[in-house]
């Protein structure tokens, strides 16, 4: 069974948390057609939050077409999607640790990443914003 | 499952213009609020807030002095069995006999309600591991706590009433009572209300949020969109708070720079951030923390805010 985690210092809120967590398993191939989610009372008591916490994330996910709701039985993974393709998952990760590694020899820690990588995205994301218009 | 839209009609708990006088002071005035049903609500105040007087009308053990307390549709009144049959109550202290064992608590449970569930009570202390024959005496604090939520949740009430309830409690403790609290609230239609100082906690456990100061309530709502309504502003330290976007709350000067607390769900500008300020999202604990300093807080440039802003002292969710 799935069992989700939960980090208080995260900012980010629980809900929300769990949705990603969903999605990353998904992504990653933790997760597939067809599992059974954990219930809400059984995750309200696992992580100690608010059950409603837990119903929102779930109708969340049955928003996002990614799990639905069978009465009786509980919340079952709907999706289809493809994760990343395994070797496209590999490739990129190969680059990303090489990219890293250059940064910690340049002397960036690991604010400075962070930094970095939220920069370049936030440019690369006006840059196609912009190629769309044109 | 626990939701919030379920019944919207009739709440689990509303009060109306509620209000409680000791001699010449009010402990609580105009207080008017609602909790919907399925909701775990937090009751957060300094002490003296009027807290404990709410909760006390809330349970039938105090009259009000104007005003009235309903709860699922139904008015409360003191001392009458109708209302204490609808409300658990876990107080501060855990009051129990304390030569009396689990076993006689429970028969007095039983005797004092018709609809008490026997087998939760001895399935919940099988569950933890504490002895029926032991004497209430020689229970830890943390045994004390649970076999007083016990008695709340086997007498089967809709709304369960927590008053400060892990005050006494050593970390681990506290963490399975809230666990034991928070199964509970996943079962159908139960509606909690929790009174604590640890505003930190909170967020987790809660979805419905009640900030009380001096005899009245200052914020009252669904906690996340509360949170959505409100920013945390940077902005040059002379700014006035009639230029900000949103109703200053609360604000923290520093040499060249003011943080400020801003209520601003009808200005889209602020909760974007697209005002030239930089606008961050608050935490639970920031937002209460807020509320809680406002009245009481002189700001430190002579400029408190003009009272037609604060919210009125019967305000519900919108004090606009």
């Amino acid at each position: 069974m799935f069992r989700f985690r939960l980090d208080g210092s995260s900012g980010v809120p629980p809900y929300l948390q769990l949705v990603h967590q969903v999605r990353q398993s998904l992504l990653l191939g933790y997760l597939r057609e067809g599992d059974r989610l954990p219930t809400v009372k059984d995750v309200a008591a696992d992580l100690v939050i608010n059950p409603n916490t837990v119903v929102k994330a779930y109708r969340q996910l049955e928003h996002e077409g990614l799990a639905g709701g069978r009465p009786g039985q509980g919340t079952f993974i709907t999706a289809t999607a493809a994760p990343v393709p395994p070797q496209a998952q590999q490739d990129l990760r190969a680059s990303l640790e090489a990219w890293l590694r250059a940064a910690g020899e340049a002397g960036l820690d690991d604010e400075a990443v962070t930094a970095l990588i939220a920069v370049a995205r936030q440019d690369l994301r006006q840059d196609l914003k912009k190629e769309r218009v044109q | 499952m626990t939701q919030h839209d379920a019944d919207a009609s009739v709440p689990a708990l509303r009060t109306d213009r509620l209000g409680r006088r000791y001699g010449k002071a009010w402990g609580l005035r105009d207080c008017t609020l609602e909790v919907p049903v399925g909701a775990v609500a937090a009751l957060v105040g300094p002490n003296g807030a009027g807290k404990t007087t709410l909760l006390e009308m809330i349970i039938g053990l105090l009259e009000p002095t104007e005003g009235r307390v309903s709860v699922f549709g139904e008015a409360s009144r003191a001392d009458t069995a109708e209302t204490l049959a609808r409300v658990g109550y876990v107080a501060q202290d855990h009051p129990l006999y304390r030569d009396f064992s689990v076993t006689d608590m429970f028969h007095l449970g039983r005797a004092m309600n018709p609809s008490w569930d026997q087998g939760l009570a001895g399935a919940r202390m099988d569950a933890l591991g504490i002895p029926l024959k032991r004497k209430v005496r020689r229970l830890s604090g943390g045994q004390r706590a649970q076999v007083s939520l016990t008695m709340a949740l086997a007498k089967r009430a809709p709304l369960v009433v927590l008053d400060e309830p892990v005050s006494s409690l050593d970390p681990v403790a506290r963490l399975e009572f809230m666990r034991d609290v928070m199964a509970s609230a996943a079962d159908a239609d139960r509606t909690f209300l929790i009174s604590s100082h640890v505003v930190s906690e909170l967020e987790r456990f809660c979805d419905w949020l009640i900030v009380l100061a001096e005899g009245h309530v200052q914020l009252a709502g669904p906690a996340d969109e509360l949170l959505g309504a409100h920013r945390l502003l940077t902005v040059p330290r002379a700014t006035p708070d009639a230029e900000l976007p949103g109703t200053a709350i609360h604000r923290t000067d520093s040499d060249r720079h003011s943080t400020v607390l801003v209520r601003a769900d009808a200005d889209q500008h602020a909760v974007q951030g697209d005002i030239g300020w930089q606008a961050d999202p608050v935490s639970f604990e920031q937002l209460v923390m807020g509320y809680l300093q406002r009245r009481t807080t002189v700001t430190t440039h002579g400029n408190p805010a003009p009272a037609a802003q604060r919210p009125g002292p019967n305000t519900k969710a919108v004090p606009q």
